[in-house]
C-alpha cells in the first residue's frame, strides 16, 4: 500500500512538473531559445508571493492574481528589451545572458530575503486530504493542482490551435523570415512568448511554495526537472510533457520510497534510461510546436515533416 | 618579455615565505586553467557546457581515491585525476551529445548533478559530508605547501602552453571551423564528431586535473562544493567578461574576478551580482569582452592564433 500511495503522489507530482516544463518547452518551440534561469523566474515568483502575502495581508492563492500579470509582464519587457537583441547571433548569447540572469536572482534573493527557507501558507487546504479507502489518501491540493496543470495545458493547446496568436507561433517556429513576410512582428510575438512562458511558471513556483519549503537556491532544480520532462515526453509534444512530468514524478516518489536519498537521484536516472532508450522522447512526433494543433477533421497528411528519429546523425536539437 | 618576468616573479614568490599569497596564486591558477578550459569549449568549440563542474568534483574525489586508498603519491595522483576525469568525459558525451545548443548546456548540468547525487550516496567517498586527504599529512607544512606551489604553475604553463599550440595545430583551425559552421567543415573533410569529442575530453582532463590541485590545496571535500555550479558560473563570468574565443581574455577576466573578489569581499552576494550583470552586458554589447575591445584598440596579439589571410602580388608569389 506504501507503494501505491508513492505511486499516486508521484502521478500528482507530476502535475506540477508538467506545468514548469510547459513554459520551458513553449519559447524553445517558439524562437529555440532555451532560458536557463527558467527554474530561478519560478522561485522568484515565490518570493514575490511571499511579499505580496506580508505586505498586501493576502491569500496565496490570491496573490496569484498579482504576481502572475507581474511576471508576464516582466516576461515581455525582458524578451523586448535584452533576448530579442541576442537573436541572429547564434544560441550562445542567449544561453549565457539566461544564465547570467539565473546567477543574478539567485543572489538577488539571497542578498534580499537571506538563506532561510519559505513557506506560503494559503490556510488549511494544503494539509486537507480526501481519504480513498484503503488506507489512502491523496491531499486535496495536490489533486487541484493536477487538474490546474490539465487545463492549463488544455487551454494552451487551444491557443496554439485555434487562435490567431497560436496560428502566428506555429507560422514563426516554421519559419520565421517567412512569418516576418507575411506580417507576424516575430519580436512582439516573442516578447508575448516569453510573458505566457514566465506566467505560467509563476504559477508552478507558486503552487511550489505553497506545497514544500524553498530558498534562493531553489530554481535550477525545478529548471533541470522542467527540461527532463520535456525530453522524456518528447520535444514538442503538449501532452507528452504531462507524460514526462508524471514518469519523472512517480520516479522521484518511488525513489524516495526505496531509500531517502535517492530521490531526485532515480529521477535522474530514469531521464537518462529514457534517454538512452528512446532519444527522441516517449511521444515526439516533431520538434515543432505544429503538432500541438487539434487533429482536425478532414486533413488526415500530417501537417508538418514528422522527425522520427532526430538523433541518429544530425540532431535536432539544432537550433 | 612581460610573461617571463611574471613567471619569474612567480617562481621567486615562495622565498617570501608568505603562506597565504601562495595560496592565493594557487586559487588563481586554478581559476585561470579552468576558464581556459571552459574557453576551449565554448569559444572554440562552440560547445556550451554549464556542467564542467562534474569533472572539477571527480578530479578532487578521484585524487582523494587514489593518495588515501590505493597509495598513490597524492602529487602524482593530480595528473593521473585528469586522466579519470577525462574517462568519464567519454562515458558522459555518450549522453550529452545527443543534445545541441541550449539543451545541451542543460543536459550537461543534469549529469553533474547525477555525479553530485552518486558521490553524495556512497559511503565509501563519505556521502554528503566529504572526506580529508590525508596522505599529505605526514608532510611539514612547508613542504606541502611549496610542492603544491610549484605543481600549480607547472600546470599553469602546460595548460597555457598546450591551448596555444592546439588551437595554432591543424586542429586548431578544425575546430574554429567546426564553430563557426558545421556542414562547412564536413564537407571540406572535417570530422565534425571526433573533433568536438577531442576538444571535450582535453577540456575534461584540464578540469579533473585543477579539481585535484584545488583541493590539494584546500585537503578538504564535499559533493556539494565540489560539484557546485558555482565553479562553472565564476569561469562563465572570466571568460565572458575577459574575452570569449581568445587566448588572452580568460588571463584578463580572471585578474578582474580576483580584484572584484576582493574589493566586495565584505558585500556578501554582491559581487556574484556586480559580475552577473558585468557579464550580460558583455555578452550584450561587448562580445568580445575586455581583451577584444584592447586587441581592437591597439592591435595588439600576446598570443595569436587566429591565421590572417596575406594578399601577395603575383611576383611575389612567383618569387617563391
Amino acid at each position: 500500500m506504501a507503494w501505491l500511495d508513492a505511486v499516486v503522489q508521484g502521478i500528482l507530482l507530476g502535475g506540477l512538473y508538467a506545468l514548469f516544463a510547459t513554459g520551458l518547452s513553449l519559447i524553445f518551440g517558439v524562437m529555440r531559445l532555451v532560458n536557463l534561469a527558467h527554474g530561478d523566474f519560478s522561485i522568484l515568483a515565490a518570493f514575490l508571493a511571499v511579499v505580496a502575502v506580508r505586505v498586501l495581508a493576502l491569500n496565496p492563492l490570491l496573490a496569484l492574481m498579482v504576481v502572475v500579470p507581474v511576471m508576464a509582464a516582466g516576461g515581455y519587457g525582458l524578451q523586448r528589451l535584452v533576448l530579442n537583441r541576442l537573436l541572429g547571433r547564434g544560441i550562445l548569447p542567449a544561453v549565457l545572458v539566461t544564465f547570467g540572469f539565473s546567477v543574478i536572482i539567485q543572489n538577488g534573493l539571497l542578498q534580499i530575503f537571506s538563506a532561510d527557507s519559505q513557506r506560503l501558507n494559503p490556510g488549511g487546504i494544503e494539509t486537507a486530504s480526501l481519504a480513498l479507502g484503503g488506507g489512502l489518501a491523496v491531499g486535496w491540493f495536490s489533486l487541484l493542482t493536477f487538474a490546474l496543470a490539465v487545463v492549463l495545458l488544455g487551454a494552451l493547446q487551444l491557443l496554439i490551435g485555434r487562435t490567431a496568436v497560436g496560428r502566428a507561433f506555429r507560422a514563426t517556429s516554421d519559419d520565421g523570415d517567412t512569418a516576418e513576410l507575411m506580417g507576424i512582428d516575430n519580436h512582439r510575438l516573442y516578447g508575448f512568448a516569453m510573458a505566457l512562458s514566465l506566467a505560467i511558471v509563476a504559477i508552478a513556483g507558486i503552487v511550489l511554495g505553497i506545497r514544500t519549503t524553498f530558498t534562493f537556491a531553489s530554481g535550477p532544480d525545478r529548471l533541470l526537472f522542467a527540461f527532463e520532462a520535456v525530453i522524456i515526453g518528447g520535444l514538442g509534444s503538449l501532452w507528452g510533457t504531462l507524460v514526462g512530468g508524471v514518469i519523472l514524478g512517480v520516479a522521484q516518489t518511488v525513489g524516495a520510497k526505496l531509500s531517502p536519498g535517492w530521490g531526485i537521484l532515480t529521477g535522474h536516472l530514469v531521464f537518462l534510461a529514457v534517454l538512452l532508450l528512446r532519444p527522441a522522447g516517449l511521444f515526439a512526433k516533431s520538434r515543432r510546436v505544429d503538432s500541438w494543433r487539434p487533429a482536425r477533421r478532414g486533413s488526415s497528411a500530417p501537417r508538418v515533416r514528422a522527425v522520427s528519429a532526430p538523433c541518429s546523425g544530425r540532431c535536432c536539437w539544432a537550433g | 618579455m612581460l610573461g617571463a618576468l611574471l613567471l619569474g616573479g612567480l617562481i621567486a614568490l615562495p622565498l617570501t615565505g608568505e603562506s597565504g599569497l601562495m595560496r592565493m596564486v594557487v586559487e588563481l591558477i586554478a581559476l585561470l586553467v579552468l576558464a581556459q578550459m571552459w574557453n576551449l569549449l565554448a569559444g572554440y568549440a562552440g560547445l556550451v557546457s554549464i556542467g564542467q563542474q562534474a569533472f572539477l568534483g571527480l578530479g578532487g574525489y578521484a585524487l582523494i581515491v587514489l593518495a588515501d586508498d590505493l597509495g598513490v603519491n597524492a602529487f602524482l595522483a593530480v595528473p593521473l585525476a585528469g586522466i579519470v576525469a577525462a574517462v568519464f568525459a567519454l562515458l558522459t558525451a555518450a549522453i550529452v551529445f545527443r543534445f545541441r545548443g541550449g539543451y545541451f548546456a542543460v543536459g550537461t548540468w543534469a549529469v553533474a548533478e547525477v555525479y553530485r547525487l552518486l558521490v553524495a550516496n556512497t559511503p565509501a567517498l563519505g556521502r554528503g559530508t566529504g572526506r580529508t586527504l590525508k596522505a599529505v599529512f605526514p608532510l611539514a607544512r612547508e613542504t606541502r605547501e611549496l610542492v603544491t606551489y610549484g605543481l600549480a604553475l607547472a600546470i599553469g604553463v602546460v595548460a597555457m602552453a598546450a591551448v596555444y599550440f592546439y588551437l595554432r595545430s591543424r586542429q586548431g583551425v578544425g575546430l574554429m571551423a567546426v564553430r563557426d559552421s558545421e556542414p562547412a567543415s564536413e564537407s571540406l573533410g572535417v570530422d565534425v564528431y571526433f573533433t568536438k569529442l577531442r576538444v571535450y575530453l582535453i577540456a575534461a582532463f584540464g578540469t579533473g586535473v585543477t579539481g585535484a590541485l584545488i583541493y590539494l590545496n584546500l585537503l578538504r571535500i564535499s559533493p556539494d562544493a565540489a560539484f557546485s555550479i558555482n565553479w562553472t558560473a565564476y569561469t562563465i563570468f572570466i571568460v565572458v567578461i575577459g574575452g570569449l574565443g581568445t587566448v588572452e581574455g580568460p588571463i584578463v577576466g580572471t585578474l578582474v574576478f580576483f580584484v572584484l573578489r576582493e574589493l566586495l569581499a565584505d558585500y556578501g552576494a554582491w559581487y556574484m551580482i556586480l559580475l552577473g550583470v558585468l557579464a550580460v552586458v558583455a555578452m550584450m554589447r561587448y562580445p568580445q569582452g575586455l581583451w577584444g575591445l584592447i586587441g581592437e584598440r591597439w592591435d595588439v596579439h600576446v598570443f595569436p592564433v587566429r591565421r590572417r589571410v596575406r594578399l601577395s602580388g603575383p611576383d611575389e608569389a612567383a618569387n617563391r
